[in-house]
C-alpha cells in the first residue's frame, strides 16, 4: 500500500519540509515498512510509556523571575529584526497548493 | 596522571593547552574538530596556571583540555550541529554540562564534528565532511591492511569513527584532549567509542542535565562522556551529575561523586549475558571476544548467567518510530526567524519556513522529520506512535525482570563489527546503517539505563573492538567499578599513530599514556 499523493502533500504542509525527489518518497515508504514490524508484538493490556522517569515527580521550581533581560543577546542571532521584534513575512498567506507550488510531488 | 603533573608543576596548563592545539592542527586530516576556540582556550589555560601558582586549583579537572560535541551550546562559540541550518549561530549561553566543566577549570579546546543533528552512526553525514578514525593511521591497522596495488591512494582505505559523536571519540583517541563530551540517543557515544578504542559512558537518563544540549529525542537523549580510561570517566561524571533546576527531567536525589575502588573480589558479582544480543551480523571475532570476556569473569569467581531480553529485536523499530516522532517535533523550532539560517524567500511565513528548512537540512534530517510527521498523523497515531510507546514499556520490563532476578550488570558487544572503511560504509543509506549499527546500543537508551563501552581488543584488521556493560538505573558506581576491573584485566593496547607521530614526536610522548585522574 503506497502512501497517496494527498498524504504526501499533507506531510509537506505539516512539516514544512519537502520530499525533494523520488528518493525522498522511497525513504518514507521504506520507513513505514520498517515500522510495520511493530505490529508483530502483542501489546494487549500494556500501557504506553512516555518517560523512563515516570515513577518520579518532575521538579517544578517556584514561579519567580530569576533571569532575563537578555534581549540584546537573543536578537543577535536573528537575521531580520526591527527594534526589539523578530521580523517575519506575512503570516496569513498559506503555502501554495499542490498544483501551484514548486514540489516534486507535482508530477505524481 | 596529568592532573598530578599539573599540580606538581611538571607541566603548566598553557603548555598543555598549546601542545593540544598544535596536535589538533597536525591531525587536521581526521576532521574531528569543527571549531577550534584557540584564543579562549589559551585564556582559560592562563587563568588555570595562575590558580596552580597560588596553589589553589579548582579540582582535578583544572587546566585539563577537553572538547565538546558541536550540539552543545557554548557561549560565544559557534554551535552548528554540523548543519547548514545553524551555520554562524553563536550560542548566547553555555549548556549546563559545559558550564560545569568550565567552572571546574577545564580548558575548552573546541567543538567536535558529528553527523548532522546527531543523526547517524558514522559521523559521515555532517556538512563539514566525515570524521576519520585515528586508527586508520595507526601502525596496527597499516600492518594488517593489504595494499591492492602500488598506485592505490594510501588514503583511500581510512575507516570511519562510528557515530554520531565521532569527532569527540577521534579527539580523545588521537590525544588532542583528555576528555570529550558526546551525546547518546541510540548509541551515539558508545558506538564511536568502540570503533576508536576509547571509553564511552552513557549515564542514566535523568542523571546529567540536558539543558543546552540541542535535543533530538527528549525522552532518550543524554550527554555522553568519552575518555581514555574508566577512572577518567568517573571523574568527569562526578563533575557533571546532579540535579539541574534548568532541566526538570533531572532527578532530585543527591548525587555524590565517587572514586572507583580497585575491585579484587568479583565473587559476589552476577553478570548477565543476554542471548538476544547474539544478533544477526555479529562478527565471529566479536562473538569470540564476548565469550572470552564472560569466561574471564567466570574464572575470577563471578556468577555468569545467560539471560533473555525477548523484545530486543523490536527495540530498533520502536526507536525508529519514537525518534522520528520526537525529531519532527524538535526540529520545528528551526524556522529561520530567531536564529540560524534564513532563506531569502519572503512571500509568506510558511513559504519562508519551508524554503529555510529545505535549504538548511540535509536528506537524513528531512527524511526523519517527514517520517515522524507520518507516524503522528491522526490516522496513524495509535497504530504507530502509541504502539511504539507500548513496546517501549515491554522492553523496559524485560530489563527490570532481569535485574530483579539478581543480575548486577549485563555484558554485551557494543558493535556488530570493527570500523568499516568509509568507501564501504557509504554504500548504504543513513537509515539502513543506523538500523544495523544501533541494534546493540539502542535498548539502553529506550530503558534509560547506564551503559559503558570498554575497549577490549584489536580485531584481525588491527582496529579496536569494545564490549558494553549495561547497569541498573543510577548505579553508575557499580557499573564503572565492574568496567574498571575488566579494563585492568584486558590491558587494551595503545594506538601507535604513524605519520602523525612523525611531526610531533615530543608532544605525543608526554601525552601517550596519560589519563588525568
Amino acid at each position: 500500500e503506497k502512501v497517496s499523493v494527498e498524504v504526501l502533500d499533507h506531510l509537506e504542509h505539516l512539516a514544512l519540509v519537502d520530499f525533494r525527489d523520488s528518493e525522498g518518497v522511497e525513504r518514507l515508504q521504506k520507513a513505514i515498512q520498517f515500522a510495520d514490524q511493530l505490529h508483530e508484538v502483542n501489546t494487549e493490556g500494556v500501557e504506553p510509556m512516555d518517560s523512563v522517569v515516570e515513577d518520579r515527580c518532575l521538579y517544578l521550581r517556584e514561579d519567580d523571575v530569576t533571569e532575563g533581560n537578555c534581549t540584546k543577546e537573543l536578537l543577535e542571532n536573528a537575521r531580520e529584526k526591527v527594534e526589539e521584534y523578530f521580523v517575519a513575512p506575512a503570516g496569513n498567506i498559506p503555502l501554495p497548493k499542490l498544483g501551484e507550488r514548486e514540489t516534486f510531488l507535482q508530477g505524481s | 596522571q596529568v592532573s598530578a603533573a599539573l599540580k606538581e608543576g611538571h607541566v603548566t596548563p598553557t603548555e598543555l593547552c598549546q601542545r593540544c592545539l598544535a596536535l589538533i592542527k597536525s591531525t587536521k586530516v581526521l576532521n574531528a574538530y569543527i571549531t577550534i576556540a584557540e584564543e579562549s582556550a589559551l585564556k582559560q589555560a592562563e587563568a588555570s596556571e595562575e590558580r596552580y601558582k597560588r596553589g589553589q586549583p579548582l579540582g582535578v579537572l583544572d587546566g585539563i583540555p577537553i572538547a565538546v560535541k558541536d550540539n552543545f551550546n557554548t557561549a560565544g562559540i559557534e554551535t552548528t550541529c554540523a548543519s547548514n541550518m545553524l551555520r554562524g549561530y553563536i550560542s548566547p549561553y553555555n549548556a549546563t554540562v559545559v558550564q560545569k566543566l568550565l567552572d571546574q577549570g577545564a580548558v575548552l579546546l573546541g567543538k567536535t564534528n558529528l553527523d548532522e543533528f546527531a543523526m547517524g552512526s558514522g559521523s559521515t553525514d555532517g556538512v563539514f565532511g566525515p570524521v576519520r578514525n585515528p586508527w586508520s593511521y595507526s601502525r596496527q591497522y597499516k600492518e594488517k591492511s593489504v595494499p591492492k596495488s602500488h598506485s592505490e591512494d594510501k588514503e583511500s582505505n581510512w575507516v570511519i569513527t562510528g557515530g554520531s559523536s565521532g569527532g569527540s571519540a577521534a579527539a580523545v583517541s588521537s590525544f588532542t584532549c583528555f576528555a570529550a563530551l558526546g551525546s547518546d540517543t541510540g548509541g551515539s557515544t558508545r558506538n564511536p567509542a568502540a570503533h576508536c578504542g576509547v571509553v564511552g559512558l552513557k549515564p542514566t537518563y535523568g542523571l546529567i542535565s540536558r539543558h543546552g544540549l540541542i535535543p533530538l529525542v527528549n525522552s532518550m537523549d543524554v550527554p555522553g562522556i568519552l575518555t581514555r580510561c574508566v577512572d577518567d570517566a568517573a571523574v568527569v561524571l562526578g563533575s557533571l551529575a546532579g540535579h539541574d533546576p534548568k532541566d526538570s527531567t533531572t532527578i532530585q536525589d543527591d548525587f555524590k561523586p565517587f572514586e572507583l575502588p580497585d575491585l579484587t573480589d568479583v565473587s559476589k558479582l552476577s553478570i548477565g549475558i543476554p542471548k538476544e544480543y547474539h544478533a544477526p551480523g555479529l562478527s565471529s571475532e566479536i562473538l569470540a571476544l564476548w565469550s572470552k570476556a564472560a569466561d574471564l569473569f567466570q574464572n575470577a569467581g563471578a556468577k555468569v548467567v545467560e539471560v533473555s531480553l525477548p523484545h530486543t529485536r523490536y527495540s530498533i523499530v520502536c526507536y525508529h518510530v519514537l525518534c522520528t516522532a520526537e525529531v519532527a517535533s524538535n526540529m520545528a523550532r528551526f524556522d529561520g526567524l530567531e536564529y540560524g539560517h534564513r532563506s531569502d524567500v519572503s512571500e509568506s511565513t510558511e513559504s519562508m519556513y519551508a524554503a529555510t528548512r529545505r535549504e538548511g537540512f540535509n536528506d537524513v534530517v528531512r527524511g526523519r522529520i517527514l517520517s515522524g510527521n507520518y507516524f503522528l498523523l491522526k490516522q496513524n497515531y495509535e497504530k504507530y506512535f502509541v504502539k511504539a510507546q507500548k513496546v517501549r514499556r515491554l522492553i523496559v520490563n524485560d530489563f527490570m525482570k532481569v535485574f530483579r532476578s539478581g543480575v548486577d550488570v549485563l555484558l554485551t558487544p557494543t558493535t556488530l563489527s570493527d570500523a568499516a572503511p568509509y568507501v564501504e560504509f557509504i554504500k548504504e543509506d543513513n537509515r539502513t546503517r543506523s538500523a544495523q549499527d544501533d541494534i546493540l546500543t539502542q535498548a539502553a537508551n529506550m530503558a534509560g539505563l547506564p551503559a559503558i563501552n570498554v575497549p577490549t581488543a584489536l580485531s584481525e584488521r588491527g582496529l579496536p573492538v569494545g564490549l558494553q556493560f549495561i547497569g541498573r538505573s543510577f548505579q553508575e558506581q557499580q557499573l564503572l567499578t565492574v568496567a574498571k576491573w575488566f579494563e585492568k584485566q584486558i590491558q587494551f593496547p595503545m594506538i601507535q599513530l604513524e605519520e602523525i607521530k612523525r611531526h610531533d614526536h615530543g608532544v605525543l610522548q608526554d601525552q601517550k599514556s596519560t589519563s588525568f585522574s
